[in-house]
């Protein structure tokens, strides 16, 4: 029986960054431990290719094997954000890795294989492609928590992370096979069709419980409140490096999992799954401002940062259309750009060859390291959302598409948690500025590092001057996600 | 004599999903049977999708049952790595001890 090739073009970066992670794993295979600096370089080059062959293969719309794999507009932005964030992490790593002894040739693979994952999401057009790519994704990651095998607090991060996300991904596929049981079809196409128009109260009752089920185990992949109870403990004892990539790839491309599958198949359904986004959404924001106050550990306190971030995301999301989505998607790229800068500054926090996490290490840092220090505060004050920095924009517009849909509650508790979440932000600015300088770190910073925290500074900086770039790439991807 | 229908398949998933939910959290003595309760929690879902493909008559539910049990062996591979990895830097694998970080 001759059997159909499906079109190829439209996945090619994955198909793509798949053969290159797998050539990759043979070469270091027989090249040995000493190759680690070749691969990371290659993983890093894969990364970059991927990111050029995104938007050349992606004109329109298009959907290829049978209809599970969808290419569009948004898919083109959040694939980049995704690809940019994995390549900065890896570079990110190198140094980090090479001192601490645990550069292995396995860890840029790993990498490669999460953002593989991470772009099968955002490209799932099918409740079984959406399982898959969230698996491969989790899979990598599991082992990168825990990939600094030989301490006890990588391995405890690594088991955690491995126990409660394997519990969601139960979760959501047990939603899924409710809806699939329901509806009688796993294609995001078809239910969408199927539901346009629907008065939201006909539904059944079994789909509603697929539907909640699924909202919960994306919800955990974000880690919104009230499935946030993994992210600080995975925060805290994962490598540093590997906490900046989870703190920034993979909650895009949950992000942009939950904007599709709500967004898409369920867009019609909005009334019945308003109410939910509404209260993850107020309970992040308020509990990411809260609990963050008592922390000692930096990393810890960018988990519950995080938390709070995403709240302000799914602000975005509940007030749903393409002026919401839109929002959500600058959120996420102004975002991307603040924390991997954190994370740069937090990786440079070395004293005499050894990391240091507390927050009262950072004291002084303005006299010891003025540059670093800059930086830093710029993406404190860009996250706690002072004007004129890119982190106010990011909440200005998810603010405004709230109050536009009459979502006014909304608005008003994301404000007053972003007033309370300034107090810690600005501590650290205060610390740095204004306390009496503690052991300076070692000097000097990579190069690479430096570069990338000088490229974030400036993006978080300057955005106000030039915002076009992004404001029209999130507005075309919101648009696509609505012409569809 | 009593049919079976999708109504009882789908009350023995729901169980079984619930004793698997309820396994992970309540459990306070060994790891392992943590593993073993999301195991039975997506079998439970295995169940409920080839009920599901059975009432239909559709092929789309066996297929992701196939692709769940597969995807459920990797992940159980990766849960028994970790696991072992655990317990050669802390010597035990008792829920109750792993709380180097508070959480």
């Amino acid at each position: 029986m001759p059997v159909a090739v499906p079109e190829l073009m439209p996945a090619l970066p994955e198909i793509f960054l798949a053969s290159a992670a797998m050539a990759l794993i043979m070469f270091g295979a027989f090249r040995g431990e000493d190759s680690t600096r070749t691969v990371s370089w290659l993983a890093v080059l894969a990364l970059v290719v991927a990111a050029i062959a995104v938007p050349v293969v992606t004109q329109s719309r298009v959907t290829t094997f049978a209809g599970l794999f969808v290419t569009d507009a948004f898919a083109v932005f959040m694939k980049e954000l995704i690809l940019l964030g994995s390549a900065l992490a890896i570079i990110m790593s190198m140094g980090f890795n090479e001192r601490e002894k645990i550069a292995r040739f396995e860890y840029p693979i790993l990498f490669l294989f999460a953002t593989l994952g991470m772009m099968l999401m955002v490209s799932a057009n099918d409740l079984i492609a959406l399982y898959l790519g969230i698996e491969l994704q989790s899979l990598s990651l599991y082992v990168l928590a825990a990939f600094r095998r030989d301490t006890v607090r990588s391995s405890e991060a690594g088991l955690k992370y491995f126990v409660l996300g394997a519990l969601s991904s139960g979760m959501l596929l047990y939603g899924c096979s409710m809806i699939y049981g329901f509806t009688g079809t796993t294609r995001f196409d078809v239910l969408a069709a199927m539901f346009a128009g629907v008065d939201g109260a006909e539904v059944s009752v079994g789909l509603i419980i697929g539907l909640v089920f699924l909202v919960a185990g994306l919800a955990f992949k974000v880690a919104a409140v009230p499935f946030h109870m993994w992210i600080p403990d995975v925060y805290e004892g994962a490598p540093t490096p590997v906490t900046a990539f989870f703190a920034a790839a993979p909650k895009i491309a949950a992000m942009a999992l939950f904007i599709r599958v709500l967004i898409g198949p369920f867009g019609d359904l909005a009334d019945q799954w308003r109410q939910i986004i509404i209260f993850i959404s107020i309970a992040s924001m308020i509990l990411g401002a809260l609990a963050a106050i008592n922390q000692t550990n930096i990393k810890r306190l960018m988990a519950y940062s995080a938390i709070g971030h995403v709240g302000y995301a799914l602000v975005g999301l509940a007030a749903g259309g393409e002026i919401g989505v839109r929002g959500v998607l600058i959120y996420m790229a102004i975002y991307l750009a603040m924390v991997l800068g954190t994370f740069c500054c937090i990786l440079c926090m070395r004293v005499h060859g050894r990391m240091v996490e507390g927050i009262d290490d950072l004291a002084g840092l303005s006299k010891t390291h003025p540059m670093v220090a800059l930086a830093l505060a710029i993406f404190m004050f860009s996250m706690s959302g002072i004007p004129p920095l890119a982190g106010f924009f990011a909440k200005i517009y998810v603010f405004f598409a709230a109050i536009q849909a009459g979502l006014y509650t909304l608005a008003v508790i994301g404000v007053l948690s972003s007033v309370v979440a300034a107090f810690y932000y600005l501590r650290i600015v205060k610390l740095m500025y204004f306390d009496e300088p503690v052991e300076a770190f070692d000097r000097p910073i990579e190069r690479g590092m430096g570069v990338i925290l000088a490229g974030t500074g400036v993006f978080t900086l300057f955005f106000f001057a030039y915002p076009g770039p992004v404001l029209n790439s999130a507005a075309a991807a919101a648009a696509a996600l609505f012409a569809g | 004599m009593l049919d079976i229908g999708l109504a009882h398949y789908l009350t023995v998933a729901a169980i079984l999903f619930t004793l698997g939910i309820f396994g992970v959290f309540l459990n306070r003595k060994n790891v392992i049977i943590i593993l073993m309760s999301i195991e039975l929690m997506l079998l439970a879902v295995a169940i409920n999708l080839i009920a599901f493909s059975a009432y239909l008559q559709d092929m789309v539910g066996q297929i992701f049952a196939m692709f769940v049990l597969t995807v459920a062996a990797a992940e159980a591979a990766i849960g028994l790595a970790i696991l072992v990895v655990y317990f050669r830097n802390r010597g035990t694998i008792a829920v109750e001890d792993i709380n180097v970080m508070k959480g």
